[in-house]
């Protein structure tokens, strides 16, 4: 049993928690993610990694109600356990394994999208630690949704927060902020890393093809065990089938077919698919991976 | 009684058992496995020993049985194997011991497999308890895997006093006796976790969901955390697919990802929450045991399921058995067909599938004839859900986190076929890991050689 030491709701439906897995913690890294089981009959659920302790043996999840399994987690609170907490699965970030003075010399932008925001405050609060400030966007639909807004300005060099709705500070999506920056700003950035919805995902990559930027995004398919046996989380990436698991889950934005894996994420909720998600609204998302807030 | 003859064995009428995810053979009763014991000529040079992996003593144990001393028979098989409900119900005893025994030159073998799984299964209905460990000597072993290669190699190291831990990557120990054998062959709840209990009424710990490569490594299990050796059992790996257009398509699966959701995730039973897609019309390719267990499961699930086999009948590698079961129930067996294509619809889900008919010509490689496509040939299959189940390939998480562990061109560990030692010293492996997709009873064969190899090891070390 893995016990939960802290649990809170950060916006509406978007729940921290904080787990002790002292191995997954020990061998953590930026860009990892883990697989979490409620109970016996729970599913098993990947999500990705906000934060981690290696003293007191502790991993950070977020991650937003979407389904039947997500909804029940919700409801735990401090004192109570996960069955099963699996990882670090993935493969970590690259940039970790580069030497610090080519990092040093590298301008990087994060792009991160609702509760995307959770797995790239690792890779920014790391690049910090290490003594570089990477930029960062922040979108978000709505002020109410919002997570993790001081916790990133700590840790950011520049930290930009744009809502769909205008609720709070810029309005518009996270593709106007990266325009404004480098056409009208005049910033110039080696590398974006782009993490949330997976059509977020499709239009920064598009974007920054045309803007020539490198684009690092991070994918959450389908999954089952996450170590490579199922070839649930396959996807095409430059014409070559690849499983996130294990050859991901940061993969090369220019080069993935997202349509393919945005259809493919839609599996268990067609007609065909799940009868519990019948009980869900509209957007939601297989698994509740945490990283995505569904397909909008 | 026809002594040249098995007594025949009771099993569910195919018609209901199609309906049900309930075993599908009954196994003999006391009365019946006494009687078929009496067939058993004794031999004293006994083939059938030699065709076991593992070496039970088949002739002394049979014996026993026909005695009536089942307990006794218990303990024979228990000398060599941990896993006898599991064997008599999955080994291919038709090519191993049953294969071997001198009844079957002019009849039908004694039936070696059915008399090892009542053994086992009284054994366990009677709360026989496995014969206790020797003391304790001190020394740390590390068993990475679960499946029959790890828990036959952690039985032997612990009944002989080592202190062994399985790290097992999954929620539930077992490996492919969980995830991947259906309950309709394998029952989980009753079979496999009370073998697995009596593993570690030896004293064995199991740490489940310890991904080695990811949570830790074997260079830390063996320089931080004192292991003495380390044996690798992690089995298979990576699922195949053929590499033709439309195979990422919505309602295409790996028999791997179809059947943990099945059987480990239990998506079969009402209340779990893991969904599967049952499909209403489904093709498995593939003529494998895998192949079998998809098909049947898809048929329980309530589909009409083909096979799609590229060769002929003569050389489905599944059992025997598996494919007569899987045809009673009513799979239809598309033999010489090849998909060259799979359909997908406009919202990207399977639609069909394009085959091309298949002819023999010479022996290949492998000995068997060699498909050829048919000219002309080409022609529809209209689905909804295609099952791929080609085999695996080797998975790479710990060969490519361990200094100095090699692995061979096909990405196998490589281990000796003695002792299982690989190219880094206290560490030795075997099961899928090392010869890919095999046979339950040869990677516990695997296993009792790793054990055998860690003890004499250790004990010149």
């Amino acid at each position: 049993m893995y016990k939960i030491v802290k649990a809170e709701e950060l916006a509406k439906n978007i729940y921290l928690m904080e787990v002790e897995a002292k191995r997954v913690a020990h061998s953590c890294k930026p860009g990892q993610f883990v697989i979490v089981k409620l109970d016996e009959k729970g599913e098993r659920i990947p999500l990705t990694i906000c934060d981690y302790d290696k003293d007191a043996g502790t991993i950070s999840i977020v991650f937003q109600t979407v389904g039947a399994s997500t909804q029940r987690m919700a409801e735990l609170k401090a004192g109570d356990s996960f069955r099963d907490f699996s990882g670090p699965l993935g493969c970590a970030s690259e940039f970790i394994s580069e030497s610090l003075e080519e990092l040093k010399n590298k301008k990087m932008l994060f792009v991160a999208g609702g509760v995307g925001t959770a797995p790239v405050y690792p890779q920014v609060k790391w690049l910090h630690n290490h003594g570089i400030d990477a930029d960062v966007i922040i979108g978000s639909k709505t002020k109410d949704m919002l997570i993790l807004e001081d916790e990133m300005r700590a840790v950011a060099g520049n930290l930009y927060v744009t809502t769909d709705d205008g609720s709070y500070e810029r309005k518009g999506l996270v593709t106007d902020v990266i325009k404004d920056l480098v056409n009208n700003q005049g910033k110039k950035y080696d590398v974006i890393v782009a993490i949330g919805p997976m059509i977020m995902m499709k239009f920064v990559s598009l974007l920054t093809k045309e803007l020539n930027i490198p684009t690092i995004v991070s994918l959450n398919p389908i999954m089952v065990d996450g170590t490579g046996m199922c070839g649930a989380c396959r996807v095409t990436v430059g014409g070559k089938i690849k499983f996130a698991c294990v050859d991901g889950p940061e993969f090369d934005g220019h080069l993935i077919n997202f349509d393919e894996a945005m259809k493919r994420q839609q599996m268990y909720k067609s007609d065909e698919g799940r009868a519990i998600l019948k009980l869900q609204e509209g957007d939601t998302h297989h698994g509740g991976c945490g990283q995505c807030g569904g397909d909008e | 009684m026809d002594v040249m003859k098995k007594v025949p064995v009771r099993e569910q009428d195919a018609k209901i058992r199609a309906t049900n995810f309930k075993e599908v053979c009954l196994g003999y009763n006391k009365q019946e496995a006494m009687e078929e014991a009496t067939r058993c000529l004794n031999c004293k040079n006994a083939k059938c020993i030699v065709g076991c992996p593992v070496s039970i003593d088949i002739p002394k144990f049979i014996k026993e049985v026909s005695d009536g001393n089942i307990e006794e028979a218990a303990k024979t098989i228990g000398k060599s194997s941990a896993l006898p409900a599991v064997c008599g119900r999955v080994c291919p005893q038709e090519t191993q011991c049953e294969g071997k025994c001198i009844r079957g030159i002019k009849g039908e073998p004694i039936s070696i497999g059915k008399l090892e799984r009542f053994v086992a299964d009284w054994s366990r209905e009677n709360n026989i308890e496995p014969e206790a460990p020797k003391p304790s000597n001190g020394k740390k072993i590390a068993v990475i895997g679960s499946g029959p290669a790890g828990l036959t190699c952690a039985g032997d190291l612990a009944k002989e006093g080592y202190d062994v831990t399985i790290f097992e990557a999954l929620h539930e120990p077992g490996g492919v006796l969980v995830y991947g054998i259906p309950e309709f062959r394998l029952p989980k709840d009753s079979v496999v976790k009370h073998e697995i209990d009596n593993v570690k009424k030896l004293g064995v710990k199991i740490e489940t969901n310890v991904v080695i490569g990811k949570s830790t490594t074997i260079d830390d299990l063996m320089d931080e955390e004192g292991f003495d050796a380390v044996f690798i059992g992690s089995g298979a790996g990576l699922p195949k697919f053929m590499g033709i257009p439309g195979e990422n398509a919505n309602g295409v699966f790996s028999a791997n990802e179809y059947l943990t959701r099945n059987n480990l995730m239990k998506a079969f039973q009402e209340g779990y929450e893991t969904p599967i897609l049952a499909g209403k019309k489904v093709a498995v390719v593939g003529g494998g045991n895998v192949a079998m267990d998809a098909a049947r499961t898809a048929l329980r699930l309530g589909a009409e399921v083909h096979i799609v086999y590229r060769r002929s009948e003569e050389e489905l590698p599944a059992r025997v058995e598996e494919v007569h079961h899987a045809k009673q129930e009513g799979i239809i067996f598309d033999l010489l067909t090849n998909p060259i294509e799979i359909l997908v619809n406009e919202n990207g889900w399977v639609s069909g599938m394009k085959c091309v008919k298949m002819e023999l010509g010479e022996p290949d490689a492998s000995g068997r004839r060699r498909p050829v496509e048919m000219k002309g040939s080409e022609f529809e299959m209209e689905l909804d859900t295609v099952i791929m189940s080609l085999g695996t390939s080797p998975n790479p998480l710990i060969s490519s986190t361990t200094d100095g562990l090699e692995v061979n061109k096909w990405q196998c560990i490589i281990a000796d076929e003695e002792h299982g030692k690989t190219t880094k010293e206290g560490v030795y492996a075997g099961g899928d890991a090392v010869t890919g997709a095999a046979t339950v009873i040869l990677a516990m064969e695997a296993g009792k050689i790793g054990a055998k190899g860690i003890m004499e090891y250790l004990g010149n070390k």
